[in-house]
């Protein structure tokens, strides 16, 4: 009858068909290549054993859950490049105050998701209230937590208990714990974008500032969340870390480049780098993208520096084969 | 109707020191930090302040102003090169590769760096313009394809030698210079790319439709910018100057393979220093080479109060935001 509800019946479709994003099919085609090729030129175990399937996953796990907090401040047209950072501080922090007791896993995991929390904080008042360009702002903060750490700490400090590291080996049933994290965080992460007002508003912030603005939104209060979010998901990811290395040290972060992996795994989940689009269910095959393709290439035996390599060309080409069909121009 | 107002002679006098000071306020910033750091490094090591202390410094300083302002370019065009840091160890370490202590083929290797450096620029260029990937990812794979690629030529270690001719560029001198006595063979290398980047960049047609793609590359093409060859341009540009602050990083430091690493972040932060405008529209080529001097006397004034090299970085980080959040509260003024 009017236009308002072809609107939302448009809307509507529209939701339906975000559901199942583009890279899933980017997904199957590179599971697909990568089981041939191990067929062919190796021993073809990614079919016949379960536990290669598995290694995907838990090799996804940390990465995957840092990529969900990167795709809410990508989703809001910002960016995070201190996660990898956070991530160091959070292991050493945690295994720190655990100090291998395991009375102290509750008070360690509350003190490290505060500082994760005071961390996006600072990231997002920067960004809105100072006006930093999201880039530099937390390039600086990352810059900051670095040298803290590195004059700090110069090797593996303390250590976190038996049962915390539960949550890095443990399974139930067949499943490894760390799966329930990484899937409760993404579908934490999925429900607050699709069926919360902050995560409408979040979208609607991240397509233009000005307009959300004007159509009353609090813009800043929107960005800050979403970095607190971020670096909650970088504590997180920290503690999955912690409790599978046992102990904590400052280049834990840096040595798995969880920030530019994250960005990149985001992007390739096609949410925008301008913001305004995306989702954490792109951001996972995305996450498990790379997964695989580290599995198969190590199925096939490639070369350590060659596999970096691939996967530049990969992460090139595999943005590059959606945003080449986008009218508007890069930069 | 026109009047004519006769100050009397008091108010003239507030009126130029009005002029006056609207003079000072349109210094960009980095100037005056600049020399505040460098008082503050002149104080605490004398030898700073001499003729020879200045041209160390900025012999020292000469690849990292010559990266950030190539950066520039692409910053002003409204992307980032993120490629930089590991064409300076490709550089690097391809040339001792090819050289291998024979001093015959020091020309030879630096030509084959600058046709690599031209063809990385390309690629960046076309991936960016025609495949339409954003620069933050399509420089990001780069730095992973020639970080690795280095890897791979060289089986993780450097091998072969800087013959010595090589090296004259990023740490010989020229001697017998009148008044200097000898005078440091990268300042002129720095001083001559800088003038070139300069008149490119302020003198030229390119330059300004380099800022108008990055002020509005919507507006530049209808205006008639080819939008996607000044960006190529801008990327073979910023990979061109790359190579050359990477055959004075290896000239003046010897082959490693970390030589490069964090140099893009390094570059960037120096062109924002210099009041560059991440995702373009605004810079100056003299006022991001003083940035990445400010940012290497900094780090000399870190080093000389004694603060341990992790701490320093912490410090950096507080001078890039500090330096962002200052322009972005004058430019907000201005509106």
């Amino acid at each position: 009858m009017t236009t308002e509800s072809i609107a939302t019946k448009q809307i509507k479709k529209e939701k339906l068909t975000q559901r199942i994003p583009q890279v899933y099919y980017f997904l199957v085609i590179i599971t697909v290549l990568g089981i041939t090729l191990d067929q062919i030129f190796a021993n073809g175990n990614i079919l016949s054993s379960p536990t290669i399937l598995l290694n995907i996953l838990i090799r996804s796990v940390a990465l995957g859950i840092v990529a969900v907090g990167q795709t809410f401040v990508m989703i809001g047209a910002s960016i995070d490049l201190s996660v990898a950072y956070t991530i160091s501080l959070t292991s050493v922090m945690t295994s720190l105050i655990m100090q291998g007791d395991p009375s102290r896993v509750p008070m360690a995991i509350g003190i490290v998701l505060l500082i994760g929390a005071f961390v996006g904080l600072i990231n997002g008042l920067l960004i809105t209230k100072l006006n930093v360009n999201a880039f530099i702002a937390t390039l600086g903060t990352g810059l900051v937590i670095k040298g803290f750490l590195n004059g700090t700490f110069t090797n593996w400090s303390g250590s976190v208990p038996r049962s915390f590291q539960a949550l890095g080996y443990d399974k139930l049933g067949p499943i490894p714990l760390s799966l329930f994290l990484l899937a409760g965080v993404v579908l934490i992460g999925w429900v607050i974008l699709s069926w919360t007002k902050f995560g409408a508003h979040l979208y609607a912030v991240g397509g233009s500032v000005q307009i959300g603005r004007l159509s009353g939104l609090r813009t800043d209060r929107v960005i800050i969340i979403a970095h607190v979010i971020c670096s909650i998901t970088a504590v997180l990811s920290g503690l999955f870390i912690v409790s599978r290395l046992g102990s904590g040290a400052p280049w834990v972060g840096p040595d798995g480049v969880y920030d530019l992996e994250s960005i990149a795994t985001t992007v390739i989940g096609g949410t925008a780098l301008s913001g305004g689009r995306g989702g954490v269910l792109g951001t996972l095959a995305g996450v498990l993208i790379f997964g695989v393709i580290d599995t198969v290439f190590n199925q096939l035996g490639i070369d350590t520096f060659l596999k970096t390599v691939l996967r530049g060309a990969i992460i090139i080409l595999a943005v590059a084969s959606y945003s080449i069909r986008s009218k508007r121009e890069a930069a | 109707m026109s009047t004519i107002v006769n100050n009397p002679p008091a108010e003239q006098g507030t009126r130029q020191l009005k002029l006056f000071w609207n003079w000072i306020k349109k210094i960009p910033p980095v100037y005056p930090i600049f020399l505040a750091v460098a008082i503050g490094v002149s104080q605490l090591n004398p030898n700073f302040a001499s003729t020879a202390g200045i041209l160390a410094f900025l012999r020292r300083s000469s690849p990292l102003a010559i990266l950030a302002m190539g950066q520039l370019f692409v910053l002003a065009s409204g992307g980032f090169d993120l490629s930089q840091g590991s064409l300076v160890t490709l550089t690097i370490i391809g040339s001792s590769l090819i050289i291998y202590n024979n001093d015959e083929y020091t020309y030879i290797s630096i030509l084959i760096m600058m046709g690599m450096g031209i063809l990385v620029g390309l690629v960046n260029g076309f991936v960016v313009s025609y495949l339409k990937v954003p620069s933050l990812i399509a420089t990001l794979g780069m730095l992973l394809l020639l970080k690795g690629g280095g890897l791979f030529w060289t089986g993780g270690a450097p091998k072969g030698y800087l013959s010595e001719n090589y090296r004259y560029f990023g740490r010989g001198y020229i001697e017998n210079v009148p008044y200097f006595g000898r005078f440091p063979m990268a300042v002129i290398i720095f001083i001559a790319v800088g003038l070139i980047l300069m008149i490119i960049f302020h003198k030229t047609n390119l330059g300004k439709q380099i800022l108008a793609i990055g002020d509005n590359p919507q507006a530049a093409r209808l205006s008639g910018v080819k939008v996607k060859q000044v960006r190529m341009i801008a990327f073979v540009i910023s990979a061109i100057a790359t190579v050359i602050a990477g055959i004075m990083i290896g000239g003046y430091g010897g082959t490693s393979m970390e030589a490069g690493e964090g140099l893009e972040m390094q570059s960037v932060s120096a062109a924002v220093i210099g009041g560059a405008l991440l995702l373009g529209g605004k810079g100056s080529v003299p006022n991001v080479a003083f940035g990445a001097l400010t940012l290497d006397a900094i780090v000399s004034l870190l080093n000389l109060l004694g603060l341990p090299k992790p701490y320093r970085d912490a410090v950096q980080g507080l001078i890039i935001i500090g330096a962002v959040a200052y322009a972005a509260i004058t430019s907000r003024k201005r509106e």
